[in-house]
């Protein structure tokens, strides 16, 4: 179980049930529904995330966890319904200005810029830099100053992650698993205030998957709010502050991790009716080779699986290669 | 050994003649756009042809200055680059790379027809003497050098080329400089990060469809000013001049040399026109073949030359190695 975080503890007194309010919400969404064709994807009716806590969101493949991830994050636009982060209505907000609200997603499939250095994407992540406009890009001396900042906000980042070594090879050049670091230290250049982390152990080793969780752990402390997507039970027992449980679009259940590991409701969606044994939780039948053991894996009885591809189709295929 | 000096002065005075200034320049663009953003704009010739027609038009037949026709001819690609971002920025890179080759063929055709003969003179184009002294007027007369010949060791030029030739390098050199400048600053880094992914870039706040724009905008400039560069050096226009190829014939020169490398489509075009001229020599020279057929039979030598070089060197002459292995 996590140690007490002060998330934790404000949200002890919260009742573990669907669209429970919480004490000092960052993220709340309400009635957000998208369909694709006559399926629905995502239907929450509603939402709220803690300030300052570790949420997971599970549920089986294709309980729309990465749909609900592209529309709060701008990159897919709901059929219905709004958000606000922060006090900002993001309902109608490109997914570009996302990010500079202080709200900054990573990727299930890593999107390291393989052909930029690792300091390059580190830099890339810095919001409000004068070089990105046109014609200061022009005059160095308009820019070099805040580039320097930067640049060592950059390091130090690095440092942390580890990837301090590697700051001049090219991003291609590094391990899935030292892609996963890069990618989750150059969404915290952004300097958000929400984390949106899209199954950040996924295909990890194991010996880095102890090493990113301590990341992840480390964000509350730097005033950052973390959502993370995860099929690996023991991460999200481990880490969780609160867990959303999402299956064929809705939210099923949340609560804290001990409440949604006894949820009947829970196990039902994971195992199917009928098996409805705590012990049955953290089952391990290994899913061809991406995810680490405890997984929980659902063979789906429904087609979302296809929609949720639809956002990184191509890069997978790249990733196959 | 004279036949040897032949062959290879022949191909000196064309890898530095303007026909390979045209195309460094229209290869830096495609640089830009395709080395460095990832766009893929299969319609640089017509870039070329709005930025060389632009010129042409408001010149010989409005009447217009030199100096107002050549920003009309740069506004024109400007304005082309805006008409075709604003509907497949948006879109997959492949809806670009159709929608180019259909404009520059549509503009193309709409130029030549018979309709528009009194706007752009037709099949015709604009010769050099239409409108009275023709479009290239001010620029012959701005020309330092007086008429005649002059040699630089196995260089020759007329009076009228090396003053192409001189504006012409000096311009390539300014560009370079200027495409230098902005790839080495954050607005650079931000390009190179659309090509490799967007969805990166925009998750980390990059307006992605803005700055495909303006490397849209700023590729399609450097080919309006080799479409100018064209039009000047030879006084009068076609359309015929403005076929697909020549925009494949840049893409020849960009990867012989090395997208995404700053010297690349210079060293590219180098190459390039020295190979095709040198080997049309030879092959005069060694009278193997009918003098007809040594046209294709050129261009299918540099061709293998090509086919060989992505099977030993994908990156190009000057194009980095360590970033083509991730290509893949």
């Amino acid at each position: 179980m996590a140690e007490q975080t002060s998330a934790a503890a404000a949200l002890a007194g919260v009742e573990p049930v669907p669209g429970v309010a919480k004490p000092d919400p960052i993220l709340i969404a309400d009635g957000v529904q998208r369909r694709f064709g006559g399926l629905t994807a995502v239907d929450v009716e509603h939402l709220e995330v803690q300030r300052g806590g570790i949420t997971a969101l599970i549920g089986p493949n294709g309980a729309g966890k990465t749909t609900f991830f592209n529309l709060m994050t701008g990159f897919d636009r709901p059929n219905a319904g709004t958000w606000r982060f922060d006090g900002h209505d993001l309902s109608h907000v490109p997914a570009h200005q996302v990010a500079r609200y202080g709200m900054v997603r990573t990727f299930q499939l890593t999107k390291a810029l393989t052909r930029l250095s690792v300091m390059e994407n580190m830099k890339l992540g810095a919001t409000g830099q004068a070089g990105e406009r046109f014609l200061r890009a022009l005059v160095p001396a308009l820019w070099r100053p805040q580039e320097a900042e930067i640049e060592a906000r950059a390091i130090e980042l690095l440092e942390r992650f580890r990837l301090g070594h590697m700051r001049d090879e090219l991003g291609g050049e590094l391990s899935g698993g030292q892609r996963k670091l890069l990618e989750m230290a150059r969404a915290l250049m952004v300097q958000p205030s929400l984390v949106m982390l899209d199954e950040p152990m996924a295909g990890v080793n194991p010996a880095l998957t102890q090493s990113l969780l301590r990341h992840v752990q480390e964000l509350p402390s730097m005033g950052m709010t973390v959502i993370f997507v995860e099929h690996d039970m023991d991460v999200v027992m481990e880490i969780s502050d609160w867990i959303v449980v999402m299956g064929q679009g809705r939210i099923l259940a949340e609560g804290p991790p001990a409440d949604v590991a006894r949820n009947p409701d829970v196990i039902d969606a994971y195992i199917g009716a009928g098996h409805g044994d705590e012990s049955r939780f953290t089952p391990a039948p290994r899913r061809s080779g991406t995810a680490p053991a405890g997984v929980i894996e659902v063979t789906p009885p429904d087609e979302d699986e296809g929609t949720e591809d639809l956002a990184d189709g191509a890069d997978r295929r790249q990733e196959d290669q | 050994m004279d036949a040897l000096v032949t062959i290879l002065a022949g191909g000196l005075n064309s890898a530095i003649g303007p026909t390979a200034i045209v195309f460094a320049l229209a290869a830096i663009g495609l640089n830009v756009h395709y080395g460095y953003t990832g766009l893929l704009n299969f319609g640089q010739v017509g870039f070329m042809l709005v930025g060389a027609y632009g010129l042409g038009i408001s010149v010989s037949i409005y009447g217009a200055p030199f100096w107002v026709g050549i920003l009309i001819g740069l506004g024109a690609s400007v304005a082309l680059a805006l008409l075709l971002g604003f509907p497949t920025l948006r879109l997959r890179a492949d809806y670009l790379a159709i929608s180019t080759i259909a404009a520059a063929e549509i503009i193309r055709f709409m130029i030549r027809s018979t309709g528009a003969r009194e706007f752009t003179g037709g099949p015709f184009g604009i010769p050099s003497n239409v409108g009275g002294p023709g479009f290239a007027q001010t620029w012959h007369q701005m020309n330092p050098f007086p008429s005649g010949r002059y040699t630089f060791g196995w260089l020759q030029f007329t009076h009228t080329r090396l003053w192409v030739v001189i504006v012409g390098w000096g311009l390539v050199a300014l560009v370079t400089l200027v495409v230098w400048l902005l790839m080495r600053s954050p607005w650079g880094r931000v390009l190179k990060s659309i090509r490799e992914d967007e969805d990166a870039a925009r998750a980390l706040g990059k307006n992605v469809f803005a700055y495909k724009m303006q490397a849209l905008i700023l590729g399609g400039v450097l080919g309006g000013l080799a479409g100018i560069v064209l039009a000047l050096n030879q006084a009068a226009i076609g359309p015929d001049q403005f076929l697909p190829q020549l925009t494949f014939f840049a893409y020849a020169v960009l990867i012989l040399g090395g997208a995404a490398s700053i010297f690349g489509p210079i060293l590219g075009a180098f190459v390039f026109w020295f190979l095709l001229s040198s080997v049309e020599r030879a092959l005069l020279t060694a009278d193997v073949i009918p003098t007809a057929t040594i046209g294709p039979a050129r261009l299918a030598f540099v061709g293998v030359l090509l086919v060989l070089l992505m099977a030993f060197r994908p990156q190009g002459i000057l194009g980095n190695k360590r970033e083509m292995v991730l290509d893949g």
